[in-house]
C-alpha cells in the first residue's frame, strides 16, 4: 500500500512536491439521472462497504432519508417534483462528492496532507491529519463535507479509493440495479454518456446533456441530466460551480504575499539581533519590579 | 500544567517559527498518503442466494478467516455476485444491507412457542417444534380431508391448511417441496418455485 503514496498529484497545505507523479488511468463515476429509480441501494452499499451506520432519523414527509448528507451518510438521494414543459417530473439525484479536478476543499484546507488528490482523480480525506477546522466545508462548491461531532473530523465520499486501488469499482456502482451508476475511465464514461444523451434527445429531451462543470476543471463524478440546461431543477445542483472568491483570494493571491511577509520578518529579526543584540533589562529595574511584587 | 510567562513566550515563538518555516516550504513531512487497507484481501468467499424476494440474486459473502481449523468464521461483508446471471453483481437496498440482517440482534435463531392467550414466548427445541407442527397438520388433515366431492368423484383435497415454503431454494428443493405438499392434498401453497 505504501506505493500508493507515489500516486498523489496534490496534497493540502503542502509546499513540497509529491515524491513522484505516476500515471494511472483517470477514473470517473457517471450517474445517469434518467435511469435512476431512487431505490437507495447505493446509499446502503456505501454504508455497508465503509462500515458507517447513521442514526435512525425521523420521517420528514418526503422520501429523502436521511434528509441531508452526514458524516456517516456520504451519499443521499435527493428527490424533486418539478413542473416542466413535459408536465410533472420526478427528478432523483444521487448527491455526494463530485471529486473535482480543481478541488475547493483541498485548496481551502490548512492541515498538511489532510486532503489529497490521487493521480486517478479521486479526492480523498486523510482523517488522521484532519484538524477539524471545517475550511473544506466552506471551500466546497457543492456543500459536501460533513464534520463529525464524535471525533471533530470531516468525512465524505472517498469514491471507494480502497476498492479502486485494488482494481474494483466503487460499492455504489456495483450495487446499482438499474445501471444508472457506471464506472470506468473518464474517457469511457464520457463516451457512455454521449450514447445516453443521444438516446434521451431522441426521446424528446432536447436539453439532455452531461454535467461535467468546467468551473472546477471538470469532475470525476458526472451526471447525465435530461435537463442539463437547467441543473438547478435537480434539488439545486449548481449551474456553474466554482471555488468561492474568498477561498481563491486567501489561498491563491494572499498566500505568496504572506510567505514573503514572513520571510521579511525573519530576515528583519535576524538583522535586528545582529545589530542591536538582545534586549537586556538592567539589574536595578528588575530588582525594582521584584520588590514591588513582594510588597 | 504550569507555564511561566517566559516559558509561554518561548513556546509561542517556537510554534510560530516552526509553522512559518513549514509555510515557506521546509516541511518535514513527506508528501505521502495512503488509501484505507483493502478489507477483502484474504477473506473467505462463499456463494449464496439472497433470502429476500423471488428474484434470487446471487451473493458473495465474505467471512473473516481462511477456513483454518481453529478459526470461527463470521460474515463481515456481502456484495453481489458478478458471475450470477440474475443480478450480475447488483443488489437492491435490502440485499445491499444483508450483513446487518445476518448479525441483527432481532434475528430468530431457534423455535419459540407462544401459547394461545399468552404474551410470553418460550424457547423450545427443534424436535418439539417439528413434532408439534406435524401433529397439528395430521389432526387437521384427518378432520377436514375431502376425499370425494358431492358428485362422488375422487378429489383428495385438504383446504383448511396452507403452506408457505422457502424463497431461495434450488430447483431440486422446490420440486421436493412441491411433491410433499401436493401429495397431502394441500391446495393453498406458495413455494416461489419459479426461482
Amino acid at each position: 500500500m505504501a506505493l500508493q503514496s507515489l500516486d498523489i498529484t496534490r496534497r493540502s497545505a503542502t509546499t513540497t512536491r509529491p515524491p513522484s507523479q505516476r500515471r494511472t488511468p483517470e477514473v470517473a463515476k457517471l450517474i445517469d439521472v434518467s435511469k435512476c429509480i431512487g431505490c437507495k441501494a447505493c446509499q446502503v452499499a456505501c454504508m455497508e462497504w465503509n462500515d458507517t451506520r447513521d442514526a435512525v432519523g425521523t420521517n420528514q414527509g418526503v422520501l429523502d432519508n436521511p434528509p441531508d448528507l452526514t458524516e456517516n451518510s456520504w451519499t443521499v438521494m435527493r428527490y424533486a417534483e418539478v413542473e416542466t414543459g413535459r408536465g410533472l417530473e420526478w427528478l432523483i439525484r444521487k448527491d455526494g462528492c463530485m471529486h473535482c479536478t480543481d478541488p475547493g476543499c483541498l485548496k481551502a484546507c490548512p492541515a498538511p496532507g489532510a486532503i489529497v488528490q490521487y493521480s486517478n482523480g479521486i479526492v480523498d480525506f486523510q482523517e488522521e491529519h484532519c484538524i477539524g477546522c471545517g475550511y473544506c466545508i466552506t471551500g466546497c462548491p457543492f456543500n459536501i463535507p460533513r464534520l463529525s461531532k464524535k471525533d471533530s473530523k470531516v468525512y465524505k465520499c472517498t469514491l471507494c479509493s480502497d476498492r479502486v486501488a485494488a482494481g474494483l469499482e466503487p460499492a455504489c456502482v456495483k450495487t446499482c440495479p438499474t445501471g444508472a451508476i457506471v464506472f470506468g475511465t473518464k474517457e469511457d464514461m464520457k463516451h457512455h454518456a454521449a450514447g445516453r444523451i443521444a438516446d434521451l434527445r431522441e426521446r424528446g429531451f432536447a436539453g439532455a446533456g452531461l454535467y461535467d462543470p468546467p468551473g472546477v476543471d471538470g469532475t470525476h463524478v458526472m451526471y447525465v441530466l435530461h435537463h442539463a440546461d437547467r441543473p438547478e431543477l435537480y434539488n439545486g445542483l449548481r449551474k456553474d460551480p466554482s471555488i468561492g472568491a474568498m477561498v481563491g483570494l486567501w489561498k491563491g493571491a494572499a498566500k505568496p504575499l504572506a510567505s514573503l511577509a514572513l520571510a521579511l520578518a525573519a530576515v528583519g529579526a535576524f538583522f535586528h539581533y545582529v545589530i542591536k543584540g538582545p534586549n537586556e533589562v538592567p539589574k536595578e529595574i528588575e530588582k525594582e519590579f521584584e520588590d514591588e511584587k513582594r510588597s | 500544567m504550569k507555564v511561566t510567562r517566559r516559558q509561554f513566550l518561548k513556546i509561542s515563538a517556537a510554534g510560530l517559527g516552526s509553522s512559518s518555516i513549514a509555510a515557506l516550504g521546509f516541511s518535514a513531512a513527506e508528501a505521502q498518503s495512503d488509501v484505507r487497507a483493502f478489507k477483502l484481501a484474504r477473506s473467505t468467499e462463499t456463494i449464496n442466494t439472497c433470502p429476500y424476494c423471488s428474484v434470487s440474486c446471487g451473493l458473495i459473502m465474505h467471512s473473516m478467516g481462511d477456513k483454518a481449523k481453529n478459526n470461527q468464521m463470521s460474515i463481515f461483508h456481502i456484495e453481489g455476485d458478478p458471475d450470477h446471471p440474475v443480478n450480475r453483481g447488483t443488489l437492491c437496498p435490502k440485499g445491499a444491507g444483508l450483513v446487518d440482517f445476518v448479525h441483527s440482534p432481532d434475528r430468530l435463531k431457534y423455535p419459540e412457542y407462544r401459547a394461545p392467550g399468552s404474551s410470553e414466548w418460550k424457547r423450545i427445541s427443534w424436535d418439539e417444534a417439528l413434532s408439534r407442527v406435524a401433529w397439528l397438520m395430521k389432526d387437521d388433515r384427518d378432520k377436514n380431508f375431502i376425499a370425494r366431492n358431492a358428485a362422488g368423484a375422487t378429489v383428495n383435497r385438504w383446504t383448511t391448511t396452507s403452506f408457505l415454503a422457502a424463497s431461495a431454494s434450488s430447483n431440486e428443493t422446490g420440486w421436493l417441496t412441491h411433491k410433499v405438499v401436493r401429495s397431502t392434498g394441500m391446495l393453498g401453497f406458495d413455494n416461489q418455485a419459479r426461482v
